[in-house]
């Protein structure tokens, strides 16, 4: 004889979570799904590493020589090589002769052996980086002698010289951005889309696979069209959510701990919050359509066709996201998008690593979405519930919505 | 949970778009019966099955159970097999059937529990780790029967559960059921297997173009106004005319068969025996009854009567 369980009618949120709680422990299983995981935090992580490696090469410092005569030189060469944009460090060498040797065996780029006129060594050629550095102290140098003949003071010249600048009023001030911000702005968006993306396909199959494979009568004998939905939009965003936190949380790590942000203005903390934030947003709004829209459909071939306005909807903004806002963060464009419901999941984390967003235009584009959510949620519910038990053909958007 | 009730199905129509799939159909499946649901493709059995288990909305009437209308608590407690067989092709056998029993409200240790007594019994034990598409048909339908049954259910509704098994497996199967009924369960079944459903149930629901055409105790059922005879004795062609009421229907060799039709004298079997005795010696007498194959070819063939019958209250 059968044993007679203990039985407990079974809540909505009991029912939901064990829904949600099959989804999570599948795909945690899936060979796929741990891979694409290792694969994406592995590619962040490695990103920043070789942005640290040719960051570090580009500002190799400069060597340069002096012999005792040019010694005065020493302390503006350092100085102009900073206005200039060249790290410059200086060794003094004995004589001429030992700055021979230096320069052979490359330990420097150039020795100075004297000052009036400005003399340098080389071994083949000036470095490309000292050039404009040397001439600018030769310039200088030639200054000082001419100033001093007139009997002026070459040193209040020399900071006069410095100080002067040009008044410079622009019309429309070019936003700066960093080239942390920009790499930043690049991430946000691709990582966006692509999680966007992977979990919002796994609804869809889910969906379809449920119906292709007859289960969800099973299922609905038991459960709501509802509950079903929910527990499966929940169970692949619990998922997708923890896939976008590690990969987010390794590549803000890796930036951190290599000094990748340190000359930056980008908060990095904030900018990955909002990620994160609109990652939620922004899966909540696309599973709940493709749901929708996949339980239209009762084969697996047939979710690329019915699913794909939403997908399209879903590059426009990832297009023009990293196609023009890390160039133009404020392209009226890219602003006006940001705002739209679908647009900004991708547009408004990219604005905000950009750092060229307002508190309240975060506030109000996230409102937007926030306040299009329910509408989803009842249209989703509708569709989903009167379309998942027909199977057989693609059933019309229009019946699914009419049919009781 | 509480004690098992009847479930009653009351007056069902449903229309999909021009076709009538039922009409005013009722039944009763009392508590400790098994009822088989007979009839051809397409008469309307799954339909009226869908909407017991609430996956599909019935145009008009009532299902109850106990005397209550069915709600989802109740639903919850209804083992379920659907027509379209349909598990999660890539979950395991035990996992998938520990997950449905949950969703039926089962404490983890006890679906736990439940899954491998009903793995054990159906002779899946050693599946329980394989992913159902591995499975034989066969084994696939053990599952789905052990899904119907995980949850230990108040209520059976299991449409063509006999279809695609092995003699060995129809066994298991009609002694599961046969358990289940004798447990208090109301079973309704759907099947083509006449004899099986004959052999097996308490009662018989014909179905035709989605009306009930008939629905009794088999006995009930059999026993029909035009009653016949078999004879094994003299030819009745030479005795029949002794009996005014009754013809005969064929004779070979010793073999007579002799109806009397419509309304009749209880006594007229003792008068065709005394008739045929009279003639010569009797070997065999006995009642012709038609078997439920026989009834239901008559049923789903003629009967126009019925099927013509505009009932529906929309």
């Amino acid at each position: 004889m059968s044993p007679r369980p203990t039985v407990v009618e079974i809540s909505n949120g009991a029912a939901i979570r064990l829904i949600a709680g099959r989804e999570i422990s599948t795909r945690v299983k899936s060979k796929a799904f741990v891979w694409t995981t290792v694969a994406l935090v592995a590619a962040v992580v490695l990103g920043g590493v070789l942005l640290h490696f040719v960051g570090s090469q580009s500002d190799t410092t400069q060597e340069v020589g002096v012999t005792p005569e040019a010694s005065g030189v020493a302390e503006q060469l350092v100085a102009l090589g900073s206005v200039l944009g060249t790290t410059i460090e200086t060794q003094e060498v004995a004589s001429a002769e030992a700055g021979e040797a230096l320069l052979r065996d490359g330990t420097v780029g150039a020795v100075v052996t004297g000052t009036d006129p400005l003399t340098v060594v080389v071994h083949t050629e000036l470095p490309d980086a000292l050039a404009p550095v040397l001439g600018s102290l030769a310039q200088q140098e030639a200054l000082s002698s001419a100033v001093t003949e007139l009997g002026g003071d070459p040193g209040e010249v020399g900071r006069e010289i410095a100080q002067a600048a040009p008044d410079v009023t622009a019309l429309e001030p070019a936003p700066e951005q960093d080239n942390a911000q920009i790499v930043a702005g690049f991430v946000a968006g691709i990582l966006l889309f692509i999680s966007l993306m992977t979990a919002g396909q796994l609804v869809a199959q889910g969906v379809v696979e449920e119906k292709s494979s007859r289960v969800v009568e099973l299922l609905l004998a038991t459960v709501r069209p509802w509950q079903l939905m929910a527990g499966k939009v929940l169970g692949i965003g619990v998922i997708g959510l923890s896939q976008v936190v590690l990969v987010v949380g390794a590549g803000a790590g890796t930036a951190a701990l290599l000094g990748l942000v340190d000359a930056s203005s980008i908060n990095l903390g904030v900018t990955a919050l909002w990620v994160i934030v609109w990652f939620v947003v922004g899966f909540t709004m696309y599973a709940l359509a493709l749901a929708a829209l996949a339980a239209l459909v009762s084969r697996q071939e047939d979710v690329g066709s019915v699913t794909a306005p939403v997908i399209t909807l879903m590059m426009i903004p990832y297009l023009i996201g990293i196609s023009i806002a890390p160039w133009d963060p404020t392209n009226p464009l890219v602003v006006w998008l940001s705002f739209v419901p679908f647009c900004a999941p991708m547009l408004m984390p990219m604005r905000i690593a950009l750092g060229e967003v307002a508190p309240w235009e975060i506030a109000l584009s996230l409102g937007l979405s926030l306040a299009l959510i329910p509408v989803l949620v009842w249209l989703a519910g509708r569709i989903y519930s009167n379309a998942v038990l027909r199977s057989g053909g693609r059933i019309k958007l229009k019946d699914a919505l009419t049919a009781s | 949970m509480g004690a098992m009730g009847a479930l009653t199905i009351e007056s069902l129509n449903k229309t999909y778009g021009q076709v009538r799939a039922l009409r005013d159909l009722s039944m009763e499946v009392p508590a400790g019966e098994i009822v088989g649901f007979v009839g051809s493709n397409g008469a309307g059995k799954s339909t009226a099955m869908r909407i017991v288990l609430g996956v599909l909305e019935a145009d008009s009437g009532e299902v109850r159970w106990d005397g209550r209308p069915i709600d989802l608590a109740v639903r919850q407690r209804i083992g379920y097999m659907p027509e379209e067989r349909g598990l999660y092709p890539r979950m395991k056998v035990g996992e998938q059937l520990v997950y449905l029993a949950r969703l039926h409200g089962l404490t983890p240790a006890s679906a736990t529990t439940a899954m491998e007594h009903w793995t054990e019994v159906l002779g899946i034990a050693e599946r329980r780790g394989d992913e159902i598409l591995k499975l034989s048909l066969g084994n696939q339908q053990r599952v789905q029967l052990a899904a119907a049954l995980v949850h230990s259910p108040d209520i059976l509704v299991l449409d063509e559960p006999f279809s695609g098994l092995d003699p060995v497996a129809v066994d298991v199967m009609s002694g599961v059921l046969r358990e289940q009924a004798d447990a208090g369960v109301p079973v309704l079944f759907s099947s083509h297997q006449l004899e099986l459903v004959e052999a097996l149930c308490d009662r018989v629901g014909i179905i035709k173009s989605g009306s009930m055409v008939k629905f009794g105790g088999i006995e009930e059922l059999r026993r029909t106004d035009d009653r016949r005879w078999v004879v094994d004795g003299p030819p009745a062609a030479g005795w029949i005319t002794a009996v005014p009421s009754a013809q005969m229907v064929s004779s070979q060799g010793t073999r007579s068969v002799v109806e009397v039709r419509g309304q009749a004298a209880d006594a007229v079997d003792q008068e065709i025996l005394r008739a045929a005795m009279a003639a010569g010696p009797v070997h065999e007498f006995g009642l012709l009854r038609p078997s439920l194959t026989e009834l239901y070819r008559h049923v789903v063939t003629t009967d126009a009567t019925v099927t013509d019958r505009e009932t529906v209250s929309a």
